[in-house]
């Protein structure tokens, strides 16, 4: 399952501070902890999140593991024009997933 | 004059017989949070058994195995036809003259209609369609199933709850009817009333089923858990759903 939730303010306007909010399921699994059978779980974590708008990057985050599952990360962007976000997670095992989302102002 | 005072003494009236009603001494464990994960539930932003909400849409709306229907072909939209059908659960089956809880339902149309194989107890794919077909009847009271041959099950749900078990020797009762509102070690005990299942559990780090949370407590006394769909459970839950008649559903709920 991989799914990721993203929400922009309901209007948002030119030159205006927004909050964007991602959610994005993973176990986020740290490394440390061990199955019902005393092995250890491998690590299975995001190592990196990104968003750009119209192309130039304008946030980025590094995971680690102490990180809880399915992370929530919350950002602000000033935008004064329209433009495409285009959100990225990436991680272990070759997980990658990317979002994009058109944003229009009022 | 005379008419403005019997007024008041009527809104008097009024508001004494609204302060003397019995009131639902019933809690959720929504109650028993911190502000913190209260605020976690109510914001679907932050929700994260919102991302099983929208995998159990995505999974509403997907064909079934060869060419067979999807829920959506033959259910509709589910906001509209989904709506109150989660807080009845779990229901008496005809075929099978038992009751089967929300899971048993998807997996029996998955098998009789959709011509697949049934989803394993707790995983992505059932919980996300029991979480989103749940979500559609938040804010509702839980209604349980009417149907009288369920009484007999519910009646065994109602010994099990207080029947002690496990090397703790504990029984559900003890701690969640006599103890509720105190802590066991560094957590508040619960009413355990099932408003918000499947949910979102913090410990967890991920979704689960009332089932889930069952065994888990089971464990916790000490005691060999009944396994996924045993018939036990269904009881439990058939009973559980009783106790907490009139509350709201919470689905996807946050719990600690």
């Amino acid at each position: 399952m991989a799914r990721a939730l993203i929400h922009l303010p309901p209007a948002p306007k030119r030159g205006e501070v927004m909050e964007i909010r991602t959610l994005i399921a993973h176990p986020m699994e740290s490394g440390f902890r061990v199955d019902s059978q005393g092995r250890l779980r491998a690590q299975d974590l995001i190592r990196r999140f990104t968003c750009r708008f119209n192309g130039e990057l304008v946030f980025s985050a590094e995971l680690f593991a102490a990180i809880a599952g399915n992370p929530y990360i919350a950002f602000h962007l000033v935008a004064e024009e329209g433009g495409t976000l285009s959100f990225s997670w990436e991680g272990d095992n070759g997980f990658a997933q990317s979002e994009t989302i058109t944003l229009e102002l009022a | 004059m005379s008419r403005s005072l019997w007024v008041a003494a009527a809104a008097c009236l009024a508001s004494a017989g609204l302060v003397a009603a019995p009131r639902d001494a019933r809690l959720s464990g929504f109650e028993f949070m911190s502000r913190q994960t209260q605020a976690l539930q109510h914001d679907d932003a932050l929700n994260p058994g919102m991302l099983w909400v929208a995998e159990g849409e995505h999974l509403w709306r997907r064909k079934g195995g060869a060419g067979a229907p999807a829920c959506a072909d033959c259910h509709g939209e589910a906001a509209t036809r989904m709506r109150g059908v989660a807080a009845r659960y779990p229901a008496f089956d005809a075929d099978s003259q038992r009751p089967i809880d929300l899971a048993q339902r998807i997996n029996m149309c998955r098998q009789q209609r959709q011509q697949a194989a049934p989803w394993a107890a707790e995983s992505a794919e059932l919980l996300g369609l029991s979480t989103y077909v749940a979500h559609q009847s938040r804010g509702l009271p839980m209604a349980p199933d009417p149907d009288p041959r369920l009484q007999a099950f519910r009646d065994n749900g109602r010994r099990l709850y207080s029947k002690r078990i496990g090397q703790l020797d504990l029984s559900c009762a003890q701690c969640h009817d006599g103890l509720a509102g105190q802590r066991l070690g560094g957590s508040p005990i619960p009413q355990a009333h099932p408003t918000g299942y499947p949910l979102y559990r913090l410990e967890w780090q991920t979704l689960g089923s009332l089932q889930r949370r069952l065994r888990s407590c089971m464990t916790g006394v000490r005691a060999e858990p009944f396994d996924y769909g045993a018939p036990e459970l269904i009881e439990l839950e058939l009973f559980l759903a009783e106790r907490a008649r009139d509350m709201p559903v919470e689905t996807p709920a946050v719990r600690p």
